[in-house]
């Protein structure tokens, strides 16, 4: 028993020298190495984007071409559509690097695994909601939203899409170690998403009215706030659990 | 104040033996209560002035809406203290609790909807109180769900507690949430036994049938921890003398 003690345990981190980069260098290496990798997939990006117009696409022909009525319900489209695209993009988000090892060194760099998984969060924010948030304002014009609606919208999707990533983060950590785990991941991150999808849709639905909506996107600003602080945690608690 | 009786629940055998002693003093308890409190309820309280008969459903509604509610705090305090103190115990206690917190999620579900049918004219209404249990039994599937997905029992076990705790910190955001929606998109149109007091007829019976069904809770889990636990050991001597298989 005494012998087997001596050995390390997989993910005992090793000391960082002093030499090193700081965390926040670290960070912005991570965030750039993502960047990069996914630039030289850029199908890979490209495809939750096309997800998201196809399904504001079933919409109209499902229910109507009138744009009158389709305006609204166009923030319960354009806002299902976005939670379903960022849970699609989910996959992306660890995959990789668990398959390859690369998790696995970054829990032995001795680097708090926290930061690390945040760069890696706001790599994938950038690679796939702010491209969301970019095209929803498209997709809610063609569902007949008045064009002073567009900035509110623009705004609360952002912000929304932040929320997503963070809470995403921690669904991919848990589910790190199951095979074909996108419905598991979806049954466990979208009802988390909900106060998301109801300050999201609000705030949209305010927008196209005209009226303000503010007080919405404060809380969907206070619901991203709150997900940076905790998700992180969070996810390097699922992330070492899994590497174990 | 000595803990060697909490630290001697981490063997498994005295786990075991602990919960099967300890389940008639919960059984037996819970089935007086709730059949005092049934009888006090469905025969001797009186209808209600505006409800008639039908409020009598919440008898078995608010008891199991409250166990859907603790029965999830108390997976994620069990899966927090297997987390920190890596006690296996506590894991077990989780997994065993999961299917009922999530029965009586669904039995909420049942009997609200039933008692909407006469009180709001339809089985389903958005209604804050419904649709945030609706999330939670959601929140049940998923964290069955994650534990079913693993097939090393302690990596489902861990990775079940981090669910149960992030779960748990959200569960007052979303139902905050889906009340503030609720009072958004519809009036107050719904109404929860209109009076503020409930006369002592028909209180003392739904306070033996919280107590009761708490302890119902109570006896459930110790039969189901059992089984987790014989389950876990299965290939351990002690389960072999002790079921005699």
């Amino acid at each position: 028993m005494s012998e087997l003690s001596v050995v390390p345990s997989l993910v005992s981190p090793e000391r960082v020298p002093r030499s090193a980069p700081g965390a926040a260098a670290v960070a912005w290496m991570m965030l750039e190495r993502d960047l990069k990798l996914a630039f030289r997939k850029a199908s890979q990006l490209v495809q939750p984007l096309a997800f998201f117009a196809m399904v504001t696409t079933l919409f109209p022909l499902a229910i109507t071409p009138e744009l009158t009525r389709l305006r609204h319900i166009a923030s319960g489209v354009l806002w299902a559509a976005a939670l379903l695209s960022s849970l699609l993009a989910l996959e992306f988000l660890f995959r990789d690097d668990a398959q390859d090892g690369t998790l696995e060194q970054y829990a032995l760099s001795g680097r708090a695994l926290t930061g690390l998984l945040a760069a890696k969060t706001a790599a994938h924010w950038l690679l796939t909601g702010l491209p969301l948030a970019l095209i929803a304002p498209l997709a809610a014009v063609s569902l007949g939203v008045p064009a002073h609606a567009l900035p509110g919208i623009l705004a609360s999707v952002t912000l929304g899409t932040v929320t997503m990533s963070l809470l995403g983060a921690v669904g991919a950590a848990l589910t790190l170690g199951v095979r074909r785990a996108g419905a598991l991941l979806s049954l466990l991150t979208l009802p988390l998403a909900i106060p998301v999808l109801i300050f999201g849709a609000h705030a949209t639905q305010l927008a196209i009215r005209g009226e303000p909506y503010g007080a919405s996107l404060t809380l969907l600003a206070a619901l991203a706030v709150f997900g940076m602080t905790v998700a992180p945690l969070a996810a390097a608690a699922a992330v070492r659990i899994n590497l174990e | 104040m000595t803990w060697t009786w909490f630290h001697r629940l981490a063997s498994p055998p005295h786990l075991y033996r602990t919960a099967g002693r300890l389940t008639p003093w919960f059984a037996w308890p819970a089935a007086l209560l709730i059949i005092a409190g049934l009888i006090g309820g469905l025969w001797l309280a009186p209808p209600d002035y505006q409800q008639g008969d039908a409020y009598r459903i919440m008898y078995v509604h608010a008891p199991s809406a409250w166990l859907s509610l603790m029965v999830y705090t108390i997976m994620a305090v069990a899966g927090a203290i297997g987390l920190i103190w890596r006690m296996k115990a506590a894991h077990a206690l989780a997994a065993a609790a999961a299917p009922i917190g999530a029965s009586f999620t669904l039995a909420t579900l049942v009997t609200g909807s039933l008692w909407g049918k006469p009180m709001w004219g339809t089985y389903w209404q958005w209604d804050p109180r419904l649709t945030s249990e609706l999330l939670l039994f959601f929140l049940y599937l998923g964290y069955m769900g994650l534990r079913a997905a693993f097939e090393d029992l302690q990596r489902a076990d861990r990775v079940s507690a981090v669910l149960a705790v992030v779960g748990v910190i959200n569960v007052p955001i979303i139902h905050y949430s889906v009340v503030w929606w609720n009072s958004l998109h519809q009036g107050p149109s719904v109404m929860y036994l209109g009076k503020p007091t409930m006369p002592p007829s028909m209180l003392v019976p739904l306070l033996l049938m919280f107590f009761g069904f708490t302890l119902f809770f109570g006896a459930v889990l110790l039969v189901r921890l059992q089984g987790e636990v014989l389950n876990r050991e299965r290939a351990a001597r002690w389960v072999e003398e002790e079921v005699g298989a």
